[in-house]
């Protein structure tokens, strides 16, 4: 491998990047294939950037409130208009995908943490703590999702930090099945039975060995999780439950323009457009992951 | 299969007491007491003892617990605190416009959805595939509170004959009016929040049976068919079609539970007076009963789909058996 007596230049410009690519490069090679998971990528650092420069970017303070120039329509000063205490809407979007898109990470990692250690742990051992994990597993999914969550959010302190919390609580079940469906064909595998013949701890079974064999399947659906989530947050929102105001949400937003909607739609139009956006950006990645991370579950 | 349904009923019954403690505990992760609820803000605490203890919320948790249990497997999911009507019935006077809704979609994304299925994985990669995989992926992302209030801004304001709130118009009804004009008159209600449910889960549903059909469609049986010579079109229909169908047909299982509670969100939106603004008026006013009683049957409805679902797929595929 390290002396090359392939002469041809042509040869080992095409052939030895190939065998020296590392599995990211791979995937990432296959990734790129999947123009609209690219396009996303790129659509989402932009929001990324936007949500973090927020303060540079917006022309006006999102919390000022002037009754004096309510419901105006977008124009050159107030570029999405003004909602109807007159704030302006385009600052107040860019500050709510500061909101959005954290709720959304936090929440997916908070149901992708719960999920992955269930469905290891029931999947690893099997008998009785796979039957009382799983159990339990599905006594969460049996309820309505969306229902138990306005109920158990509409019943604690209104904060941004108990919705994330929430909504990641009741989204990890469908993804500690999912593991534990990985978990126990891995388990059967021969570099399992390898690393037990060696005497390797279970807890390091779990981490080293399956855990890493498992992560395709986990990153896809983490990514599908983080659209799910921010769906979820502006739905709450969108009822008034979720993120309160003077602090600005895109579901929140969205929720005082439902009643000037005759009269001022461009309050209803952008955020929804935002929200729409990056719950579709984050799926197309998902999806565009599933591909390079794994070719075999491309349909 | 005897062995196998007394195993699955007894898991059923754990996941259902399960199902019972979580809804029960909802009423106690809230900060302070229910008994709050019921009294005046500066009632004084010989008041607050009193209406506690009508309510038996002056009981041990287990002994509160046991008796809400108790009279709810005989159907009793006690009184609204806030208007003191019994739940179930405040349920069961709203559940039919919330079925008739959800029916209504069901029934439409069903017969809509199978033969763009079909198409689609007959026509792998022709544009009418590209075009469900694209749709699938819009209503999967698309806020359905935010399609509703576009629809009513580009469809229901330009075209007033639409109806963007209730059911019916007052007085329209078969005793008054003509059959079809009462026909007209609820399509007038019905198309926009219909509408926005079939747009969002139809492609899904599509690019599930053309999974299905292109499964079969690999099979050696649908192979040898067209080997013996038959039509594409007997090939396709009656050898491949029918044994696609059967995985969709234990979806109808998975259905029982969004007939409940699948349209909460919209019916607020169009002040469907079905179960979702009961259930909305429930929250606002931390009515515990009513929400619990909502959760309770919501969740044990997915166990009984599930269930279904199982036996259903018996019943359809002779080649499934469980021991």
């Amino acid at each position: 491998m390290s002396t090359r007596i392939d002469t041809n230049p042509k040869l080992t410009q095409t052939v030895s990047p190939r065998n020296e690519a590392t599995y990211l490069q791979m995937v990432w090679r296959r990734f790129k294939r999947h123009k609209l998971a690219v396009a996303s990528l790129i659509v989402l650092g932009c929001l990324y950037l936007i949500a973090i420069f927020a303060p540079l970017l917006s022309t006006h303070d999102y919390r000022a409130v002037e009754p004096e120039i309510r419901l105006q329509a977008p124009s050159s000063e107030h570029w999405f208009g003004t909602d109807d205490v007159g704030r302006d809407i385009y600052s107040r979007i860019l500050h709510g995908a500061r909101i959005s898109l954290s709720v959304g990470f936090v929440a997916a990692g908070f149901a992708v943490l719960v999920g992955t250690i269930v469905g290891a742990l029931a999947g690893y051992f099997g008998g009785v703590i796979d039957d009382i994990l799983m159990r339990i597993t599905e006594i969460f999914m049996a309820f309505p999702t969306f229902f138990l969550l306005i109920t158990v959010v509409s019943l604690l302190p209104r904060s941004i930090f108990n919705i994330m919390i929430v909504i990641g609580l009741t989204s990890w079940p469908g993804l500690a099945r999912m593991v534990r469906a990985e978990f126990l064909s891995l388990r059967e595998q021969d570099f399992t039975e390898a690393a037990r013949a060696i005497g390797a701890s279970d807890r390091r079974i779990i981490f080293r060995h399956i855990l890493p064999n498992a992560m395709a399947p986990i990153i896809v659906s983490t990514s599908l999780r983080i659209g799910g989530a921010i769906l979820s947050e502006s739905g709450l929102s969108f009822l008034g439950l979720g993120v309160q105001e003077p602090f600005p949400s895109w579901g929140n937003i969205l929720n005082r323009g439902r009643n000037f909607l005759r009269y001022a739609p461009w309050i209803t139009m952008a955020p929804g457009l935002f929200i729409f956006i990056t719950v579709l950006c984050f799926n197309f990645i998902g999806d565009g992951l599933r591909d390079a991370l794994d070719p075999r579950l491309k349909q | 299969m005897l062995r196998y349904l007394r195993r699955r009923l007894l898991q059923m019954l754990i996941i259902l007491v399960g199902i019972s403690l979580v809804s029960f505990s909802i009423m106690h992760i809230a900060p302070g007491s229910p008994v709050d609820l019921l009294v005046e803000r500066n009632a004084p605490q010989s008041e607050k003892d009193r209406i506690a203890h009508i309510y038996g919320l002056d009981k041990p948790i287990y002994v509160q617990y046991f008796k809400w249990l108790g009279l709810v497997i005989r159907g009793d999911f006690g009184r609204s605190f806030i208007s003191g009507e019994p739940v179930l019935k405040m349920i069961l006077d709203r559940l039919p416009y919330t079925l008739y809704l959800n029916l209504v979609v069901a029934i439409v994304i069903y017969l809509l959805a199978i033969p763009i299925g079909v198409i689609s994985a007959l026509k792998q990669y022709s544009w009418v595939d590209h075009a469900v995989t694209l749709f699938a992926f819009i209503g999967q992302a698309m806020p359905t509170f935010w399609l509703a209030m576009l629809l009513i801004y580009f469809v229901a304001i330009p075209v007033p004959w639409l109806r963007t709130s209730g059911l019916a118009t007052y007085g329209v009804n078969v005793h008054t009016t003509p059959f079809l004009e009462v026909v007209i008159d609820r399509l007038r209600y019905l198309i926009l929040p219909a509408s926005v449910m079939i747009f969002t889960s139809i492609a899904g549903l599509a690019r599930y049976m053309r999974s299905s059909m292109l499964e079969v469609i690999r099979q050696d049986y649908v192979r040898t068919a067209r080997a013996k010579g038959m039509s594409e079109h007997t090939v396709n229909f009656k050898h491949a079609l029918r044994n696609a169908l059967l995985p969709i047909v234990t979806l109808l299982g998975f259905e029982l539970p969004i007939l409940f509670s699948g349209s909460f969100i919209l019916e607020v939106i169009f002040s469907w007076p079905g179960l979702g603004l009961v259930a909305m008026r429930a929250i606002g006013q931390r009515d515990y009963m009513v929400i619990m009683a909502f959760n309770t049957i919501g969740a044990t409805l997915t166990v009984i789909g599930t269930f279904l679902a199982d036996l259903l797929y018996v019943a359809v595929d002779p080649r499934i058996r469980y021991d």
